[in-house]
């Protein structure tokens, strides 16, 4: 049995998957395709047409030199290579620890979780925007705390490369972190408790009860987890466009906004596309794998 | 302790013993240094959880700050206003600020925008995962991996053709152009929840209600929907944030200030380095309040509804 169908119930799952009564008939197969109807013209006006129409759009080889030939777009490359590598797994390995934390069985803990909540619940806009003046070197709260704390004069964080790149990495933790950790927790609510009094009487304690327990049963929804997450950081728009806002010199943009950036501020929105499309040599296989991994776990999230 | 216990094993006839004073003379001593640990680590899980709810209240306490500062205070950073007023509420609420004109209506659009995406993504994708889960039509399965691949492609890499298709609908600078545009986004994650959700209630209801000659509307409408209440809760839910979370689709779509939902209109304090910080940090925590209460309201099944599918079987 692999991890998948412990935790993913998919046991329970394929039994109930039989078809109606005696498969379709006449009306039947009616119905089901206008049951389907609204969303395959969605997808075809909405998801069909723009990714064909993007395609043409950046079909253009020349497009790709001029992009090379940009330093901004080496910048963004190495800094959206930061940004998620950093950004999704400093914050799923936090999600896994805090979910860890949170099965502790206290009210305050309990409480806590509600807190903890908050930032996902807050709308990204004024949260990013409440974060940019938080990190505003002169007059932002974070180094008047500083300055109270310990007499220590903080940097002007958005000024530099580095530090702002971390702030937006530190922001969009800050606003996810809550959604990956209900999520893992869930996971570790499933996991049936007499596999941890089983380990118990076998003499377990708790570092192996985590290496032979929590891990292995885990690891599948851990990868899934990471891969989503990887999708989505890379196709973030928000935190670098409003705690940075790209800068100081367009040092901190990434593809997602570098790609806007050339469409509507320089007004070449083929060079935008294609900016975008170079990220699909990433993008596919990514997709590809997490489409398998859902499918066979038949989704976890 | 150890050398009564090297004792006791070297030699031979006392072990018994022996031993068992070691052992009585361990669990004393170690009672309460155990008890020591424990007050320990729950000491420190305090602080831990001090370090977490500081780290998740800060930028929000910021954000209140700066929306209680009168405006001369707004750059002196402090941890408390020196005169606190809920001056900046009142002129959001009146619209008492040229950036803020129009507020109501667009908080007001905004709402209109929410709603809609999460009455069309529960709609549209209900439908489709009734199709795809229940009836099983064949090659229905594309339908769900089509979903799936949509849900996974990032919708700030599409947005410029969109931008482009969006003019070529004719929907230019109109509410439905985002409308369309985050149903598309949103609605994949509803049909996989939706999938995953559906296959805990037994097929055997629909089958009861085909002899009965029910058509397969009124399964869908009258067994389908009532029992997939958890879910729409949380995928309607989840609609809401989304939409009231972006702001890439409302700005590039979006220009005038009638037609302008509340994001856009908040960023555009951004354009100007003058703006009065403490009025967009109030229209900022007016903005925040509904998907806040809104979330708090339905918590129960969030948590349930989102990981339901994948998680309890």
């Amino acid at each position: 049995m692999s991890v998948s169908q412990t935790i993913g119930g998919v046991t329970a799952g394929r039994r109930a998957r039989s078809t109606w009564f005696r498969g379709l008939h006449g009306a039947d197969y009616v119905w089901a395709i206008a049951f389907a109807v609204p969303y395959v013209a969605l997808f075809l006006a909405f998801v069909v047409y723009p990714i064909c129409y993007g395609l043409w759009l950046g079909s253009d080889p020349e497009l790709y030199a001029q992009l090379f030939a940009d330093p901004r777009y080496f910048t963004a490359v190495i800094n959206t290579l930061i940004y998620v590598g950093v950004g999704v797994n400093l914050k799923m390995f936090l999600a896994f620890m805090l979910s860890g934390f949170f099965m502790r069985k206290r009210g305050w803990v309990k409480a806590l979780l509600v807190v903890f909540i908050l930032p996902w619940a807050t709308p990204a806009l004024p949260a990013y925007i409440s974060i940019h003046w938080l990190m505003n070197g002169q007059w932002g709260m974070f180094n008047n705390i500083l300055w109270l704390l310990f007499d220590i004069d903080g940097p002007v964080y958005l000024n530099s490369h580095w530090m702002g790149l971390a702030c937006n990495i530190g922001a969009y933790v800050w606003k996810n972190l809550p959604f990956w950790t209900v999520i893992l927790l869930a996971g570790r609510m499933s996991i049936p408790q007499e596999l941890y009094e089983a380990a118990a009487v076998d003499g377990a304690t708790g570092m192996r009860k985590f290496f032979h327990v929590t891990y292995p049963l885990m690891a599948n929804l851990y990868l899934v987890c990471i891969l989503l997450d990887t999708v989505f950081a890379l196709g973030d728009f928000n935190a670098t466009t409003f705690v940075s806002g790209g800068g100081p010199a367009m040092s901190t943009e990434v593809l997602a906004t570098l790609g806007i950036r050339y469409a509507y501020t320089v007004a070449l929105p083929r060079l935008g596309v294609a900016e975008v499309m170079t990220a699909l040599p990433v993008l596919i296989p990514l997709v590809y794998i997490l489409m398998r991994k859902l499918r066979v776990s038949e989704g976890q999230l | 302790m150890s050398t009564t216990y090297g004792r006791t094993v070297n030699t031979g006839p006392v072990v018994a013993g022996g031993a068992g004073t070691a052992r009585v003379v361990r669990r004393r001593a170690g009672r309460p240094h155990y008890r020591m640990r424990r007050y320990g680590m729950e000491a420190l899980a305090v602080a831990f959880g001090v370090v977490i709810a500081v780290w998740s209240l800060l930028p929000i306490y910021n954000m209140v700050i700066i929306a209680l500062d009168s405006h001369d205070d707004v750059f002196s950073g402090a941890i408390w206003p020196e005169h606190p007023s809920l001056e900046s509420f009142r002129v959001v609420i009146t619209e008492d600020f040229w950036y803020l004109a129009r507020f109501w209506h667009q908080f007001g659009n905004s709402f209109y925008v929410g709603l809609t995406v999460m009455f069309l993504t529960l709609a549209i994708g209900s439908l489709a995962s009734f199709t795809v889960s229940r009836m099983r039509m064949r090659y229905s399965w594309m339908l769900s991996n089509a979903a799936l691949m949509t849900y996974v492609i990032p919708a700030s890499f599409l947005a410029i053709p969109m931008y482009r298709i969006m003019q070529i609908y004719g929907l230019s600078n109109s509410l439905w152009s985002v409308i369309l545009a985050l149903t598309t986004f949103a609605t994949p994650y509803a049909i996989f929840i939706f999938t995953q959700y559906s296959s805990s209630i037994p097929i055997e209801l629909d089958e009861s209600a085909r002899i009965d000659g029910a058509t397969p509307w009124q399964i869908y409408f009258r067994i389908y929907l009532p029992l997939m209440a958890p879910a729409l809760v949380a995928v309607g839910t989840y609609a809401l944030l989304l939409a009231w979370n972006e702001y890439l689709y409302n700005f590039l779509l979006l220009s005038t200030p009638d037609s302008m939902t509340v994001a856009v209109a908040l960023a555009q304090f951004l354009n100007s380095d003058e703006s009065p910080w403490n009025f967009m940090m109030a229209t900022a925590i007016i903005y925040a309040m509904p998907p806040i209460i809104l979330y708090y309201g339905f918590r129960r099944y969030m948590a349930a509804g989102l990981t339901m599918g994948g998680v309890k079987g």
